[in-house]
């Protein structure tokens, strides 16, 4: 599967081997050190950013935490109706 | 003022274990019926307190339909995947949601995926729905959920599919289970911004409001066409 950015599709196959190695391989059985694939992930990771930019793709919408729809789980017991949580 | 999101939950079961199902997870694309995703690139990932943390950005096509091949070209659409993963729960969530025209039509969707008793993988589909197009909105959101269903079988096939070459002897659960379950609610509510009327006589006869909002609520749709009809011809 290709980058976004052409020019980050070499760098995005060698970091996706080096994470699917270390998921497998590392993280499943119990190791959370994920610094062996930090480096090319910087690497990787600038260049998309590079790539975004020159796209005019921001993320400003979304925020910079990570957001996994907490904002719904109360929609299952109240009769379908979805209140997001909302931060005091 | 609340804005109504039509919520439709799904649920699957992947006859693989959660392990496997969580390797194929970050290689299930591509795939013979990915053939709309165009990039996928993970953006940040880090391991915080035993879970692993993830965000992705992917854009996929949108095939023009015809009535709305004379509004735009085809401009890729842009989505968000976070998600975090608990190998000692063994639970995988992921949250994903469209970037920019989000009053037209945003659409959050949430995937749980857990090991089940049998050894197989169960995942929960959810999808909220919301516009805040004056007039439109049920229209947006019933098309919405339609589209969201059709592409659930679509989605669960191309990733079987990665499934069963990444693991060819892997089978869990007897290899028997189906689609199980399709919920649709209509209208959640949720808060949102309003399109408000402002006029200069400061009160306005019942119809004379309507009225204003009508042309308002047209004018918005109408100067959005090409957006709306560009969303919906988005593919999952």
């Amino acid at each position: 599967m290709n980058s976004i950015g052409e020019d980050c599709n070499e760098l995005k196959k060698q970091y996706d081997a080096c994470f699917n190695s270390w998921f497998s391989e590392g993280f499943l059985k119990g190791q959370t050190d994920d610094s062996g694939c930090a480096p090319i992930f910087r690497v990787y990771q600038e260049c998309v950013k590079r790539a975004m930019r020159e796209q005019k793709i921001e993320l400003r919408e979304v925020g910079s935490e990570y957001c996994t729809g907490s904002e719904y789980d109360n929609a299952s017991s109240s009769g379908g109706k979805t209140q997001p949580k909302t931060k005091s | 003022m609340v804005v109504a999101a039509s919520t439709c939950r799904t649920e699957t079961v992947f006859d693989y274990s959660w392990m496997n199902v969580v390797v194929a997870y970050w290689n299930r694309y591509p795939n013979p019926s990915s053939t709309h995703v165009l990039t996928e690139d993970t953006i940040q990932r880090e391991v915080r307190d035993g879970k692993l943390f993830s965000r992705r950005l992917l854009s996929k096509t949108n095939p023009v339909p015809k009535w709305g091949a004379r509004f735009y070209n085809n401009v890729p659409v842009k989505i968000v995947e976070d998600s975090v993963l608990d190998p000692v729960k063994k639970t995988f969530t992921t949250f994903t949601r469209n970037l920019g025209m989000t009053k037209i039509m945003k659409v959050d969707e949430i995937v749980v995926y857990s090991e089940q008793k049998d050894g197989s993988t169960l995942a929960v589909r959810r999808a909220y729905i919301s516009s805040q197009v004056f007039g439109f909105s049920r229209a947006i959101r019933a098309f919405g959920i339609e589209r969201f269903k059709a592409n659930g079988n679509k989605a669960s096939n191309g990733f079987n599919y990665v499934l069963r070459r990444m693991f060819p002897d892997s089978l869990v659960g007897g290899g028997h289970h189906q689609h199980a379950v399709t919920t649709t609610s209509p209208a959640g509510e949720l808060p949102a911004t309003t399109i408000t009327v402002s006029t200069t006589n400061g009160s306005l006869n019942n119809q004379g409001a309507l009225k204003s909002a009508a042309k308002v609520g047209y004018e918005f749709f109408k100067s959005h066409a090409s957006k709306i009809a560009q969303l919906f011809s988005v593919k999952n």
